[in-house]
Formats: structure tokens, sequence, C-alpha cells
């Protein structure tokens, strides 16, 4: 029932699918693990580009530079940039204590266990997937989707990212009143 | 490319995200950097948009795609509001330790 890739005989989009799902979860793990927040920042861009090559694997083209630019692009430099404003690369940082890092790796395990054997174990319910060769994720018709039917949201969006920058702006500003 | 997932297997995109999300729940209870807190969150958000993607290109349709450009608009927005405000709390406070972030415990 599950789909195991066989490494003798994998096609070369199996190996390229491990190969990606391997760096974006070790990635991932030591953005985690790493001690100075701009090791952790740098290793996360590794893992937002593997998520990218993920989505041009899924054939969607647009997605994935939309991806690149906004997380791999301006997302991470935000973090970067607020890491050099607070100086946080003393490596000064206390550990929690014992017993809560211990709940935390086993409430990890526990989920993951969870999660994996649920999807396992459950039914799939959308039926096979088969191949129609309709263009469904090009420009075009992405374009035509956003514009026509979530028009409204798109607006929405354009309303929230303004509100978010006048607060970005408003919370970032020095205050004179004080002292 | 368009049998993609005839020689993956959409359980195999489930698997990924499913770990990617729980790396995140991880991240978000073992460190008490905020910044690294935030960069959790991020990874959580980006495992729910590699299923969105996996989902869209399943059941062939775009609305799936669309979906997730709205969620990173709202990722943006976040991680700016949030970075702001951290600034904000180390400019009072001179760490970003989150368990200094005691005053509204009473």
């Amino acid at each position: 029932m599950i789909h195991i890739p066989d490494f003798a005989h994998a096609s070369t989009v199996q190996i390229i699918f491990c190969f990606l799902a391997f760096i974006t979860v070790i990635t991932a793990f030591l953005a985690i693990f790493s001690r100075n927040p701009i090791h952790s920042a740098l290793y996360l861009v590794i893992s937002f580009f593997s998520i990218a090559g993920h989505y041009l694997l899924l054939n969607s083209q647009f997605l994935a530079i939309v991806h690149v630019i906004v997380y791999s692009g301006a997302i991470m430099i935000l973090f970067l940039f607020t890491i050099m404003l607070m100086n946080l690369n003393k490596q000064n940082e206390v550990h929690k204590p014992r017993i809560t890092r211990l709940g935390a790796i086993v409430s990890f395990c526990l989920i993951c266990i969870v999660l994996i054997l649920v999807f396992i174990n459950s039914k799939p319910i959308a039926g096979e997937y088969i191949a129609t060769g309709e263009d469904y994720q090009s420009i075009k018709v992405l374009g035509r989707v956003l514009l026509n039917e979530y028009m409204v949201p798109f607006e929405f969006a354009s309303i929230l990212l303004l509100t978010a920058m006048i607060g970005v702006v408003l919370l970032s500003k020095k205050e004179k009143t004080e002292k | 490319m368009t049998n993609i997932l005839n020689e993956i297997g959409i359980e195999n995109y489930i698997f990924l995200s499913v770990i990617l999300f729980c790396i995140g729940v991880f991240g978000v209870l073992y460190r008490r950097n905020a910044i690294i807190v935030f960069m959790s969150i991020e990874i959580m958000l980006n495992a729910v948009n590699l299923l969105f993607v996996a989902f869209s290109t399943y059941h062939q349709d775009a609305q799936g795609q669309v979906f997730v450009f709205f969620s990173m608009a709202v990722a943006a927005a976040e991680v700016a509001v949030g970075l702001a405000i951290l600034v904000s709390i180390y400019r009072n406070l001179g760490s970003i330790d989150i368990n200094n972030l005691k005053n509204l415990k009473g």
C-alpha cells in the first residue's frame, strides 16, 4: 500500500526527491540545533531553497519563484537584519532545563510517530491519481483564478499588508517621551 | 513531468510535511531564543504550504496554489510584526530570552 522508493530501480525523479527531502529535513534540524542564530538563519535559507526545489519538482514554476523571492529573499533578510541589530551572535544563550528539553524530544517523537502511523493506516479517500495533462498551474491559469474567484481575498491581503506595514513602523519607532 | 506523483506518490509528500511540521513544533518547545522560535513557526508554515502544493497537483486544481499565495502574504506580515515586537522587547529588556518575559504572570 505504501509506495516506498526502491533504491535499486529508482528513477531519476525519485532520487531527486529523496535528496531534496534529506536536505530539507537535515537543514531544518541544524537550524534548530545550531548555537549561533546567524548560522541557523543560513541553514533555514538552504531549507527554503530545497522546498522551492520540491515545488519545481511538482511542476509549479511560478510558485517556486515566488517562494524563493518571498521566503529566501525578503523574510530571511528580515531575520538576518534583526539578528545583526540585536548583536546576538555571542552564543551566550542559556539552555532550557534538562527536563524541559527531554519533554520536547519525547513530544517530538510522539507527535511524529502518531501522525505518520495515522497517515499510514488511514484509507485513501481522494482516489487514484490520474494525470489528465490539463494545464492548471501556469501563470495564466493562476492569475485567472486569483483575480476571478479570489478577488475579495486578494484585496483583503493588500489591506493586511498595509496594516502590517503601518503597525511595524509604529512599533519600531523610538518613543521620545521616554525619560 | 506531469505524472510526477505516479513516480513518487502522494504519501511521501505527506510524510515529509509531517516530519517538517514536527520539527517546527520541536523547535518551538526546545529553544529559548525567540528568533529561533519564529524560525520554527516559519518551518511549520512551509510544511503546510508544501502539502497544499502536493494536493493541488494531486487534484489538478489551481486553488491550492492560490491559497499558498495568501498563506505567504500572511506569513510575511506575521514575520514583520513579530520581529518589530522582538526589537522593541530587546530595547526594553536587553535580551530576547522567552523565559524573561514574565511581566504578565502576576
